[in-house]
């Protein structure tokens, strides 16, 4: 680059700029330019981030989940489910409703260690590959989605199909002669409990770190 | 004081040449209608010139060999206009509540004065949008017209693809029956298993970790507002760089430079 140009001197007096200051480099024209683009930026700042909070916003809130009461101790037993409808998200009717099946802790299937949140297991009926309802089928000792073909065990381990983990669960307690559902949480296929995930998000091996859990829903901390 | 020189008017189409045995100005209630439409759109060029920018976007030279499977840019066009009317006249009757919206539709399709006819022509639509952009993209593709220096309008019009398949996502929960509820439960669970982003990018759609109570709103604003405006952009600009690069010959079209420089090119040859 043998003809390259000199470079141009950074002051406006060595360049020839009419009315250039002596000592000045950044020209008014240029300043007024800059000054005005950036004017333009806040002002626009000033409204786009607002809204985009706006619209972010619900995935850093924490949801409420309240204890809810579902029967009587001797309404469940421990060798089959007995479904439930509970309320996860109040006001819309129908659409925030969901079945949950329950049944007692049962030591013979049962091979997570007991605590006060699991004398009854209430397994949600989110399919863990995309979502579908899915139901349980007493004669097969089944759970079964009807979407894609998912096929879950007695204690909702996967035998079958596409789901990428064992069915949700919820907390439960006993309030007096009453059990109460809590808040959703997930298992690995070793039922270890995790904060709640989205159904498809795989919980085994890397899956806990490539799909985190978000603030809106955590588990019970230290359960 | 400076003398201000005003442009000159543009001709009056109605003052040209005078040509024998044709009889001239206004005669009759028709040529006064069509005096006063020449003279309206004059008003409008005379401070607009948009006369010009109209005839270089609609009268361009096309390549011989242009034929039908050139109209499906416009046919998509016509699908997209025909789905932003009907959309805006269902948004009068539709409610977006999770309570009221599948009364509202059901009050659409069983008692508006022609609902059932602008719901299906929406939700059928919707469908022919789907199927001619393809059918477009396609004769992009096997005509080779996303070359050089179309290739800016190739990605624009990928963009516009996958917008469109946006509204086809948000615009199937509306209706909100068992259908539309399910298959935006799948829908916005696929979203969450893209790895990192995922969860919250399912988050972010439904408003929270469930299907709640401002996620249909959500799912409207996002079909009837954000996306439509940035479909009629992204279009506009699409169809200007069309008016500026021009269409491509078909592919069965051999490229003929002028006769003298083919000339040229034989005596330099020999």
């Amino acid at each position: 680059m043998a003809d390259r140009k000199e470079p141009k001197s950074k002051y406006t007096v060595d360049r020839k700029t009419p009315g250039a200051f002596e000592g000045e480099t950044v020209t008014r024209r240029r300043a007024m330019v800059v000054v005005g683009q950036a004017a333009g930026g806040v002002a626009a700042a000033a409204f786009v981030l607002p809204a985009l909070g706006f619209a972010m916003g619900p995935i850093f809130e924490k949801e409420d989940q309240p204890w809810q009461p579902v029967g009587k101790v001797d309404e469940f037993n421990d060798q089959s489910y007995v479904p439930r409808t509970i309320t996860l998200v109040a006001g819309i009717g129908d659409a925030g409703k969901s079945t949950v099946y329950i049944r007692k802790y049962n030591p013979q299937l049962d091979t997570e260690p007991r605590d006060e949140y699991n004398n009854y297991i209430a397994i949600s009926t989110l399919c863990m590959h995309l979502g579908c309802p899915v139901r349980f089928t007493a004669a097969a000792q089944r759970f079964i989605c009807p979407c894609h073909g998912g096929v879950y065990d007695i204690v909702g381990k996967v035998t079958g199909g596409p789901p990428v983990r064992p069915l949700d669960r919820f907390y439960t307690q006993l309030e007096g002669d009453t059990v109460a559902i809590g808040p959703r949480f997930s298992v690995n296929s070793e039922l270890r409990r995790f904060s709640p995930r989205d159904p498809g998000e795989p919980l085994d091996g890397v899956g806990q770190y490539l799909y985190p859990s978000r603030p809106s829903m955590r588990k019970i901390p230290g359960t | 004081m400076a003398k201000i020189k005003l442009p000159a008017p543009p001709s009056n189409p109605l003052s040209s040449p005078k040509r024998p045995g044709k009889t001239y100005g206004p005669t009759g209630a028709l040529g006064h209608a069509e005096e006063a439409g020449v003279s309206a759109v004059d008003w409008i060029d005379e401070r607009t010139s948009l006369s010009g920018g109209l005839r270089w976007a609609m009268f361009r030279k096309v390549p011989k060999g242009t034929n039908w499977f050139y109209t499906l840019g416009s046919a998509t066009m016509f699908a997209f206009l025909s789905q932003a009317v009907t959309g805006v006249f269902l948004a009068m009757y539709y409610d977006p509540s999770a309570t009221r919206a599948y009364e509202s539709i059901q009050y659409i399709n069983n008692d508006v004065f022609l609902g059932e006819f602008v719901h299906g022509m929406h939700r059928w639509g919707s469908s022919v949008m789907v199927i001619l952009i393809f059918l477009h993209m396609g004769r992009t593709f096997f005509f080779g017209a996303y070359k050089y220096p179309r290739e800016l309008n190739w990605v624009i019009g990928v963009a516009l693809l996958v917008m469109t398949m946006t509204m086809s996502f948000s615009g199937y929960l509306l209706p909100f029956d068992q259908r539309s509820y399910w298959a935006t439960i799948v829908g916005v669970n696929i979203n969450g298993t893209g790895p990192l982003v995922g969860p919250y990018l399912s988050e972010f759609l439904r408003a929270g970790p469930y299907f709640g109570a401002t996620t249909l709103s959500r799912f409207y604003a996002i079909h009837m507002l954000m996306v439509p405006g940035a479909i009629a952009a992204l279009m506009g600009f699409h169809l200007y760089l069309v008016a500026k690069l021009g269409t491509t010959a078909p592919p069965w079209i051999k490229a003929k430079g002028p006769e003298e420089l083919r000339e040229e090119k034989v005596t330099v040859d020999a």
